[in-house]
């Protein structure tokens, strides 16, 4: 097991696409250990992509489920994985470790149906939303060489969702 | 030895004054740092991070010239400036309402008193000059926490303001 480093932006290798997995087998797992590590060393962090690394398979980790009072599926790996269904939109501020000191914010799809093997190769489906569906879209974009700066929106006169802490007016 | 400073800058908006300016400072050696550039009511505005090896004077007499052709006014004061240390916003909070004077006094001093540090603040007046509205978008750190800035908030509700307030809750992947 191994911390990697972490590609930061402007290094052009975040640009490159990233392969399919063809061969589920130990050496996949040994990677996957190691993408594992390199998320949990960092603070607060939710999610990682295997091009983060330098590696340009296309394999991804999520877990939101420190995140108080939302929907998610726990501990996920993703390999392979594919959007098929989007569903609403709403913004929402993020960061990366490969652009640090930086937030911005990122229009995503409020629900999404996504299709992924695990680590064994077995096809999983899953329905998700809000904070996840988020944080999937984050990981799936680095696979195709995007970032979330490659997406912003106006940091002013944003859109974000006010459903929490409003008041009635007195009307 | 480089030395950082502030651009202040205000002038009749037209075409090119970015462009303009920030070429004639690039001919004088300088690095550009975080900057906010804006419209308001006709003048274009800037404040803007430069660094510079040299004094304020020799900055301010190198941009002279453009300054006179267009008509801009501008100073430069040394600032200790750094880099790479962004505050995340953990509220943004809007407020709009009929126009009157003290609305941002108001507000602002209620926030404040709560532990809002600001660290953007956007604000406009639409409608038209028979019924001319306030509308001001207000990101910062809740240094006491977001309860206590809801607390803070409450007592706005019952005044002809509409508040909201919205945690920012910023994702790192």
């Amino acid at each position: 097991m191994a911390i990697l480093e972490i590609l930061k932006y402007p290094d052009p290798r975040l640009k490159n696409e990233s392969e399919p997995v063809t061969e589920f087998n130990g050496k996949l797992d040994d990677f996957i250990a190691d993408l594992d590590e390199t998320m949990n060393a960092s603070l607060g962090g939710v999610g990682i992509a295997a091009p983060q690394v330098g590696h340009f398979q296309r394999i991804v980790i999520v877990d939101v489920s420190s995140k108080k009072k939302i929907k998610h599926h726990g501990y996920m790996i993703l390999v392979n994985p594919e959007i098929t269904e989007w569903d609403g939109f709403e913004m929402g501020r993020e960061g990366c470790m490969s652009v640090p000191d930086y937030t911005g914010n990122v229009v995503r799809a409020t629900k999404i149906h996504l299709i992924a093997q695990n680590a064994a190769g077995e096809t999983q489906e899953y329905d998700m939303e809000g904070y996840e569906a988020r944080a999937v879209q984050h990981e799936l974009d680095h696979l195709d060489g995007l970032l979330f700066i490659d997406r912003l929106v106006s940091r002013r006169r944003d859109l974000f969702q006010r459903k929490v802490y409003q008041k009635k007016s007195k009307e | 030895m480089s030395q950082w400073f502030m651009l202040t800058l205000v002038g009749k908006d037209q075409a090119g004054i970015v462009a303009q300016t920030t070429t004639a400072l690039y001919e004088q050696g300088c690095n550009l740092g975080e900057a906010s550039m804006l419209r308001l009511g006709g003048n274009f505005t800037m404040m803007l991070m430069i660094e510079f090896q040299g004094t304020s004077e020799t900055l301010d007499k190198q941009l002279q010239p453009l300054a006179d052709k267009l008509q801009l006014k501008l100073h430069f004061d040394p600032i200790e400036g750094e880099l790479h240390h962004h505050q995340q916003s953990d509220v943004v909070i809007t407020v709009h309402g009929a126009d009157r004077a003290g609305i941002v006094s108001q507000v602002t001093t209620k926030l404040a008193d709560a532990g809002l540090n600001i660290i953007d603040l956007a604000s406009d007046v639409g409608g038209n000059a028979e019924n001319p509205f306030y509308i001001m978008q207000i990101e910062g750190t809740a240094t006491q926490g977001l309860d206590r800035l809801e607390q803070a908030l409450q007592a706005l509700q019952q005044s002809d303001l509409k508040v909201t307030m919205t945690p920012v809750d910023t994702m790192v992947m």
